[in-house]
């Protein structure tokens, strides 16, 4: 780790100030990600700005048919919590299946869809359910907050307050591990609401979050796994590793998608 | 002697509550005053040519206290690190050993080879200075693939080739015959994948010169403190052994890689006079994958020739064996003698030939690694044996039993002479626990819920106790593998036992006073064990190869006998009675017919007051010591039946149950034999399923880190059932065999028989990781489709 200086700021407010005057500054989050490549010395930012003293950026609300989670909500309080559980059951259990227990403890929703990682689980929650991305400056919808790899519609200065999501009428997330990483080699995300269904894919695509066409017209019909029996899924743009081919995972994707289903009916 | 804490006894383990409390002490807990810290400048490229080395920068940079480089090293006539078992070649001729300097001398063979060493007040001045250090690399292809070895650039002038050594053993001549009269010959190709150690204590080094008394001392992260010593004064040259001292404190578990001596600790001893202060180096994780010795990476072709009745007449194998960069402290013997003379297996062979090449590629150094060479033969000739019963259409388990060898002693047509074993007793106990016989309909239930399921065995076989020291001598090792012990006796009966080997997780502290405490009839809190220190104990040669129950408490019975020989006579004395007449009890000497009668404290105290003796006659004091060298390896053995669950859809494979039946001969403590097999076959359930070693083209290691390379989880392992069957060893007093290295000998081919059974087909690589089953399903599939 190089040297770099360190800011606690009180309110987001000033949390943005500190930002835009520290040009090769970094917000810090939970620090999961941020951290380790700061020790590998690969990130050297010459500022940290640590969110975890700012007011007003915890906590889980259910507002109307939303549920709001504050930007430094740690994972544990969204994976343990009742009002999550109760309207969004299947969000819960995607903050549950983040990495092991101390990442959990550590790292917040906010960091997670800020930073994009193409393998994370949250991106594929916010898009799978129309989620609405609120910073210090407007609301940016899922749709147009993902942009590729590592890259989020947050222009400088920016700093995400609190994520919304609305209620879908049924949700569930299905993660096929990294054997090693156990992040995502394919997770799937379904969530329904009225007639609209949308599967959000993660882990898969070489340009991060995607909505699945195809898992999406075949649910259109009938929410139901046996209206994706026989759906293909182009291996095209799908990454490939020494874990995972992209056919691999193309093939995948229909089948965590069933299963996601599966769970989403409650069967 | 309370029967809780006899021989045989489930005793929990004394170390523990250190352990479990943070008070061990490892070599990263120890601090040295004005101790200094140590960065490697390690190699980018996998082959370079180093053009220009500048590190003038660095020696300026803040804190730094000297930047050192190969230069120096040979400056200093430093030598390089020794392959202490010379491989000689089909044609006589020595093996092709290329120079290996603890830091580079004008050329880079390896991703993590070490170019040149910063020392800094801290840790983290080193890394910064080391990023002043400018080298100029002309890089040199990567040699990876072991295929295309030969053709390629020499890693090492010494073997254009990149060949070490072109080795065999057997009558080539008997199996050539054996496989002419063949009716059947089962071929088959297997690949032994490479596999990093990772255990959960990095490597670790403490140099520290004493410019008063000219002594060094090293603490360090060893499984074999006195081999060290050894090789670093008389082979590397850094000072005579008297001025060396080498210290293995607690060691956070080894599996092989901590028994070789390497360049960071051998600089950080060296260096530590160069710059007049202790220097310490402890490794992150990156550099643990990238330079700690790796093991296995075999690739192999096989023949197995039949009878009419399914009898095997003749085995014959040809194995590529990667031995990385560098030949490694015991690289060289690893893929031959510990690998060729175990391939008879629990069978009866009447000809077996092996032909093994050693090759040079520009990976890191390939060594003994948990079980070293036994899992490599016990995978490949599992698989032929699995293989052959399936082509002849002969169960599993009845082909075995078929061929398994009944009469012991039994020699192999491959040096090995087993002393004694029940191999049907084995297998009948596992097919009982596996509840075999309904195997079949656990198959159709499994089908019937969209999975395969599938069954594999495992017979396996060890070469343990190692070893005979004439024997190894012969076959080319550089030392005696024999093993020394000392039992102090203090004046008031309590026990010190310096014992030459080495406990890195083995439970030694535990199991060793459980046998003196039980041999002299006294309390285990009154007995500690004391290893890991040159300055102790006098010499012994660590622990590795299952070795320190066979041959470790071997010596210490032998040294235990002295102190009871010593005992009677000093009892003798005191109760004014014949020597002959003193027995000794349940830790009492007695006078024959008499009452009369004293404790083993009792006649501590005599022998250190002497008041009674005549001096003439008998030395005042009680310690005695004895070295041991066995006469034979121990061959444990056992077969292991594990049965899995194939999701089709997904490739993931579920070990749904696992049996394991194991003659270890005598065991001294049942728990901590248990715990040794839980952890066995969780490292060979990591190498079938899970871990890979992975180089690029390029020769940059892909699984440098734990995103990639997939160590088992607890969640990855079923509950274990385990059974045990007892053939006493013959050949030692204590009648052991060992069994630290069964597990991960045994499990491999087990889980890759099961799977192969599941998917109905014999392609299916190690790891056999949700992709590689995937595929192997598909290809199933299409098989079926054909059929």
């Amino acid at each position: 780790m190089y040297a770099f200086s360190y800011h606690n700021p009180k309110t987001v407010r000033q949390a943005a100030t500190l930002l835009s005057k520290n040009a090769e500054g970094k917000v810090l989050a939970g620090g999961q990600t941020l951290l380790p490549t700061m020790k590998q010395r690969l990130a050297s930012p010459s500022a940290l700005i640590d969110l975890g003293h700012a007011e007003g950026l915890s906590g889980i609300e259910q507002k109307g048919r939303n549920i709001v989670i504050g930007a430094m909500t740690r994972h544990v309080d969204v994976a343990t919590s009742a009002i999550v559980k109760n309207a969004i059951p299947g969000l819960a259990a995607l903050a549950e299946g983040i990495g092991d227990a101390a990442v959990r403890n550590r790292g917040t929703i906010g960091g997670s869809i800020a930073n994009n990682d193409p393998a994370a689980d949250y991106p594929s929650a916010a898009l799978a359910l129309g989620a609405t991305i609120v910073t210090n400056k407007r609301k940016i919808a899922a749709d147009d907050f993902f942009q590729g790899m590592f890259a989020t519609a947050l222009e400088e200065g920016e700093i995400i307050v609190k994520v919304s999501f609305p209620i879908p009428s049924k949700a569930a997330y299905e993660k096929f591990p990294n054997p090693a990483s156990r992040y995502a080699l394919v997770g799937v995300f379904v969530a329904k609401k009225g007639s609209d269904v949308r599967v959000a894919v993660t882990g898969a695509g070489s340009n991060g979050v995607f909505r699945s066409k195809e898992c999406e017209a075949a649910l259109a019909g009938r929410f139901n796994a046996k209206s994706l029996e026989g759906v293909k899924v182009s291996a095209s743009g799908l990454n490939a590793d020494m874990h995972a081919t992209s056919e691999y995972r193309a093939h995948l994707i229909p089948v965590m998608a069933k299963r996601a289903v599966t769970k989403a009916l409650g069967k | 002697m309370s029967a809780k804490t006899g021989v045989g006894a489930p005793v929990l383990r004394k170390e523990d509550f250190r352990f479990i409390t943070g008070k061990g002490q490892y070599t990263d807990d120890i601090n040295r005053q004005d101790q200094a810290y140590a960065y490697f400048l390690r190699s980018p490229h996998a082959h370079a040519t180093i053009k220009k080395l500048d590190i003038s920068a660095a020696k300026s940079a803040p804190g730094v206290l000297g930047v050192l480089t190969g230069d120096d090293l040979a400056a200093d006539k430093i030598g390089g690190l020794i392959c202490g078992w010379m491989i000689h070649n089909k044609d006589g001729s020595p093996m092709k050993a290329g120079a290996h300097p603890a830091l580079a001398q004008g050329k880079v063979r390896y991703v993590g080879d070490h170019v040149a060493v910063v020392i800094a007040d801290t840790y983290a001045q080193a890394k910064d200075a080391a990023e002043k250090i400018i080298v100029d690399y002309q890089v040199l292809p990567a040699v990876v693939d072991m295929n295309k070895a030969k053709g390629s650039v020499a890693i090492h002038d010494v073997a254009p080739d990149n060949m070490v050594y072109d080795w065999h053993l057997g009558d080539k001549a008997a199996t050539d015959a054996a496989f002419a009269k063949a009716k059947h010959v089962t071929k088959i190709d297997v690949v032994n994948n490479r596999l990093i150690p990772n255990a959960m204590e990095p490597r670790a080094a403490i140099g520290d010169f004493d410019s008063g008394t000219g002594v060094y001392t090293l603490y360090t992260t060893s499984q074999n403190p006195h081999v060290a010593r050894l090789v670093l004064s008389a082979f590397v040259g850094i000072a005579p052994e008297h001025k060396l001292r080498v210290i293995a404190p607690d060691v956070g578990g080894g599996f092989g890689s901590k028994i070789f001596i390497y360049a960071e600790e051998t600089v950080c001893v060296w260096a530590s006079k160069k710059v007049g202060r202790p220097v310490k180096w402890t490794a992150d994780r990156t550099e643990a994958f990238l330079s700690d010795a790796h093991g296995r990476d075999h690739i192999t072709h096989a023949e197995l020739a039949l009878d009419d009745k399914g009898k095997i007449l003749g085995f014959r194998v040809h194995t590529k064996a990667n031995l990385g960069a560098y030949l490694s402290t015991f690289s060289s013997c690893v893929p031959t003698y510990l690998y060729a003379p175990l391939l008879s297996g629990q069978y009866d062979i009447p000809a077996i030939y092996a032909e093994v090449e050693g090759i040079y590629t520009t990976t890191a150094p390939v060594d003994a690694y948990r079980g070293a060479g036994r899992p490599e033969a016990t995978f490949l000739v599992e698989r032929i044996i699995e293989k052959a019963a399936r082509e002849t259409g002969t169960d599993p388990a009845l082909f075995r039993r078929k061929n398994f060898i009944k009469s012991f002693p039994h020699q192999t047509p491959v040096i090995m002479a087993y002393d004694t074993g029940n191999y049907t007793a084995s297998l009948d106990l596992a097919l009982e626990m596996a509840d075999y016989k309904n195997f079949g309909k656990r198959k159709k239930d499994s089908a019937k819920n969209g999975k395969l399921r599938g069954i594999g065995f495992s017979a396996y076989i060890e070469a343990c106790g190692i070893a005979p020291s004439a024997a190894v001598g012969s076959l080319g090792a550089g030392v005696g593998l024999w093993e020394s012990a000392e039992i102090r006796v203090n004046p008031v009966g309590t026990v010190e036992v310096l014992t030459g080997s080495h406990s890195h997780g083995q439970g030694h502290e535990t199991t060793f006073a459980q046998l003196v405490a039980d041999r002299l009839g006294i309390d285990i809190e009154s007995v500690s064990v004391v290893h890991g220190d040159t300055d102790k104990v006098q010499f012994g040669m660590g622990t590795y190869g299952s070795r320190s129950g066979a041959v470790g408490m071997s010596a210490i019975v032998k040294a235990v006998d002295k102190v009871i020989a010593k005992g009677k006579k000093v009892a003798a004395y005191a109760l004014e009675a014949a020597e002959k007449d003193i027995e000794f009890k349940d830790g009492r000497f007695n006078v024959a017919g008499t009452d009369k009668s004293l404790a083993f404290g009792e006649v501590a105290l005599q022998a250190y007051i002497a008041h009674k003796f005549n001096g003439q006659d008998l030395e005042p004091g009680l310690k005695e010591g004895a070295f041991y060298d066995p006469t034979n390896f121990t061959f444990p053995s056992g077969v292991h039946i594990c049965e899995v669950e194939i999701d089709p859809e997904t490739g993931v494979t579920d070990i749904v149950k696992w049996t394991a039946v194991d003659d270890f001969g005598n065991i001294i403590n049942p728990m901590i034999v248990e715990g040794q097999v839980h952890g066995g076959i969780a490292q060979g359930v990591g190498q079938a399923l899970l871990e890979g070693a992975h180089y690029n083209a390029d020769g940059q290691l892909v699984t440098a880190s734990y995103m990639d390379y997939t160590m088992p989880r607890a969640d990855d392992l079923p509950s274990f059932d385990i059974g045990i069957t007892t053939t006493p060893c013959t050949t030692n007093p204590l009648g052991i065999k060992g069994c630290g290295e069964a597990g991960a000998i045994a499990a491999p081919p087990a889980v890759i028989n099961a799977i192969t059974d599941a998917v109905g087909h014999e392609d299916v690589p190690m790891p056999a990781t949700p992709l590689a089953v995937w595929h192997a399903c598909q290809k199933g599939a299409r098989k079926l489709a054909a059929e």
